[in-house]
């Protein structure tokens, strides 16, 4: 009795072991696959099948080709549905399945082909995103989108690079994403623009004379953004003041405590939303009251709702500001609204993330592309992506011929509205 | 000064809630030579199952279902993946722990799906305070007082109780014990079950105060702890809580420095560095000695 009380317990660990497996660690499948071959293979090729997206709901809603006529062009999601920066890679994701449901076929050399949407997750962290990267390139599709955050970025960018695959960056605003990288695009700014932007703001309108900095240790997207801050921020006569956080640190009190030591005007957190909400809140327990400034990434709805009724000030460089396409908005919204998971997705509410918008034209930029390129092969791909212009609803969008950047001008600054729990836009910024 | 004293706060409250994970991790290796590598990640179930209960239950019934969850956790792992193999090798025993470690942390990457998930604030303990013109919340003034409380507690326990002593005759030596009659299945799940209430009660302080909770939110406090019981001598109580108290004021030390020397980055470093002192010139930590008994 007790025996079989032990072997039944083995076992249900052994089970949900391969369940874990599947759905953490994609891309990766040897860790959870291997072993859950030796327990059972009916478990492991559910496994298997999972691995791409963590949610099963959401994989199925979108990789159902409609209809057994016709054929499939791939497009490659390389995201971060895991991790860190799992709120802000769902929802890139989900701009990019509004698109899909918008326009879910593509004309081909008068063949029509339906697009299938293949998600690779690279767990937000950069040892994941090469076999993700990876797994994207051994299922054959003909582009790829993504990633959100920069680190995981160029870690995927040279599988991509040597597979002769081209590669859309969404949000990864990082200069070295692109640079030396043929086969890298990007559709967003850059952070030496973003923080050039956010220097100004801070020494224009709020008069900021000093300036605290904190990233996390070995975040190429934290630093780069710090270095360029810095830079602007010290040509225009500041001073600042740069810290940094090991990985998984969640005291931040600390630092706050140091920045209010130093005299700090603004304190730049240019981190992983994650942090971001843990920094806010500590800030607001800690009763500062100096400004806090944040990049992309802070524009998320769960930043939203960790400063909402706190007295916390928050200003933010973004992409998209909800009402800059009307039609977009009511159309996103609606498709949220439409299935539980999706709105799970997004955080549990229908406040529009700048990097959905980003996500959807991201995936109109992908269409335009093989349009353009009358084919589904990736060589061909390539040759024609760098000619596409796309007028999406960020703006419009055109490639600059030496990295593949996008040519973008403006961006926008918001502040969360506390007491109303929502953002507002401050301006449409640009730099000369 | 008030610079210094709110270094002095974190660094307390960090202090009082290692020590509440380190005293898990003492206990079961003082009685099973066992470090118990899923500990961490107990601490962090609770984190999540707080999460989970609070948004049907309201807090003063969620607070005591947690604990009582975290305690069947506990129970259950070492009844599941450890007394299989009380006869087998150390080192399988430990594989083992790492395995439940690695499981705990992939199901709760199921669950969340990686997201962060935000702690409930619980009322009184998230309510700030004024101390010397720092702002802090209660739970980081009441940690210490807590920890201290509970460790008499435990002592009373251990030293003048009949599972207590059975405990101790267990930690001297585990087969003369067997052969005492002492049913040391029972005195192993005890131990577990004191191990998971203490991180049970020390991730309701933890998570109050840093309110995020990610799968991998158990590892490094974990780890921590873990230095912070050899650093005392592992297997001794007293000598976990105060290791993690210095470890607690030492990272934050490390962390206040002045941001133009460049140290804070350091500040995981230097717990790791102090280990590896503590383990050249002292081998057996602060207060353990090889000839007196564990727990």
């Amino acid at each position: 009795m007790k025996k079989l009380f032990c072997l039944v317990l083995a076992l249900s660990m052994c089970l949900s072991l391969v369940a874990c497996g599947g759905g953490s660690s994609s891309g990766n499948g040897g860790g959870g696959a291997a072993s859950s071959g030796a327990a059972s293979s009916g478990a492991a090729s559910s496994g298997g099948s999972s691995a791409s997206t963590p949610s099963g709901s959401q994989g199925g809603s979108t990789s159902t080709p409609s209809g057994g006529s016709g054929d499939t062009i791939k497009i490659g999601v390389f995201e971060p549905l895991t991790g860190d920066s799992a709120s802000g890679g769902n929802k890139e994701f989900l701009g990019m399945q509004y698109a899909r449901s918008i326009t879910p076929t593509v004309e081909v050399g008068g063949v029509t082909y339906n697009v299938e949407l293949v998600t690779a997750d690279n767990g937000s962290t950069t040892d994941k995103a090469p076999s993700a990267a990876a797994d994207l390139v051994g299922k054959g599709v003909s582009l790829v989108l993504g990633s959100y955050g920069s680190g995981v970025s160029m870690a995927g960018g040279p599988i991509f690079n040597d597979a002769g695959l081209s590669a859309i960056g969404v949000s990864c605003t990082n200069p070295n994403v692109t640079a030396g990288n043929d086969y890298y695009y990007r559709i967003c700014f850059l952070d030496d623009f973003q923080a050039h932007a956010l220097a100004n703001y801070v020494q224009g309108e709020l008069g900021a004379k000093t300036a605290y900095c904190l990233g996390e240790l070995g975040n190429e997207y934290d630093q780069g953004l710090i270095a360029f801050f810095t830079q602007y921020f010290e040509a225009a006569g500041g001073k600042v003041v740069s810290a940094s956080f090991p990985t998984n640190n969640s005291d931040f009190t600390t630092y706050l405590n140091q920045a209010k030591s130093e005299g700090a005007d603004v304190i730049f957190i240019p981190n992983s939303i994650s942090y971001i909400t843990q920094i806010l809140t500590q800030a607001d327990s800690l009763g500062i009251e100096i400004p806090f400034l944040g990049s992309d990434t802070a524009d998320d709805n769960m930043v939203l709702s960790a400063v909402a009724g706190t007295n916390v000030k928050l200003y933010l460089t973004t992409f998209y500001e909800e009402g800059g396409d009307p039609d977009f908005d009511e159309g996103f919204k609606a498709f949220l609204n439409s299935d539980p998971t999706l709105m799970s997705s997004n955080g549990g509410n229908d406040i529009i993330a700048a990097v959905s918008a980003m996500g959807y034209d991201a995936y109109n930029v992908a269409i335009e592309a093989i349009k353009a390129a009358g084919s589904t092969d990736p060589a061909a791909i390539k040759a024609a992506i760098g000619g596409v212009s796309v007028d999406g609803v960020s703006g419009s969008i055109s490639f600059e011929p030496v990295n593949g950047d996008a040519v973008r001008d403006f961006a926008f600054i918001k502040t969360a509205d506390t007491a109303a729990g929502q953002w507002s836009l401050v301006g449409k910024t640009t730099v000369e | 000064m008030q610079y210094v004293i709110s270094i002095l706060l974190s660094g307390i409250s960090l202090g009082g809630q290692l020590a509440l994970i380190a005293i898990g991790y003492t206990m079961v290796y003082g009685i099973l030579r066992l470090i118990n590598f899923a500990h961490g990640d107990l601490f962090m179930a609770s984190g999540l199952m707080m999460i989970y209960i609070s948004t049907w239950a309201p807090l003063y019934l969620a607070i005591p279902l947690v604990l009582v969850l975290a305690v069947v956790l506990g129970f259950t792992i070492e009844r599941a993946a450890y007394k299989p193999l009380r006869q087998a090798p150390r080192m399988s025993v430990m594989i083992s722990a790492i395995g439940v470690s690695y499981l705990l942390q992939n199901t709760a990457t199921y669950i969340t799906g990686g997201q962060p998930m935000t702690y409930p604030s619980i009322p009184f303990l998230y309510d700030t305070v004024n101390v010397a013109g720092n702002n802090v919340k209660w739970a980081v003034l009441l940690t210490p007082v807590l920890v201290i409380v509970l460790v008499f507690a435990l002592t009373q326990l251990i030293n003048h109780t009949k599972i207590g002593m059975a405990m101790r005759a267990v930690a001297k030596d585990f087969e003369t014990s067997q052969l005492m009659g002492i049913k040391i299945n029972n005195v192993i799940s005890m131990t577990f079950i004191i191990g998971s209430f203490l991180a049970a009660v020390g991730s309701v302080l933890y998570f109050t105060n840093y309110q995020t909770v990610v799968p991998t939110s158990g590892a490094m406090p974990g780890l921590k702890s873990f230095v912070a019981a050899v650093f005392g001598g592992i297997g001794s109580i007293p000598g976990a809580v105060i290791g993690a108290f210095l470890i607690g004021i030492c990272e934050s030390i490390v962390k206040g420095l002045p941001a133009a020397w460049g140290l804070s980055v350091f500040s995981d470093a230097v717990t790791f560095a102090i280990l590896i002192i503590i383990l050249v010139v002292k081998p057996t930590g602060l207060f353990g000695e090889r000839a007196t008994d564990k727990v």
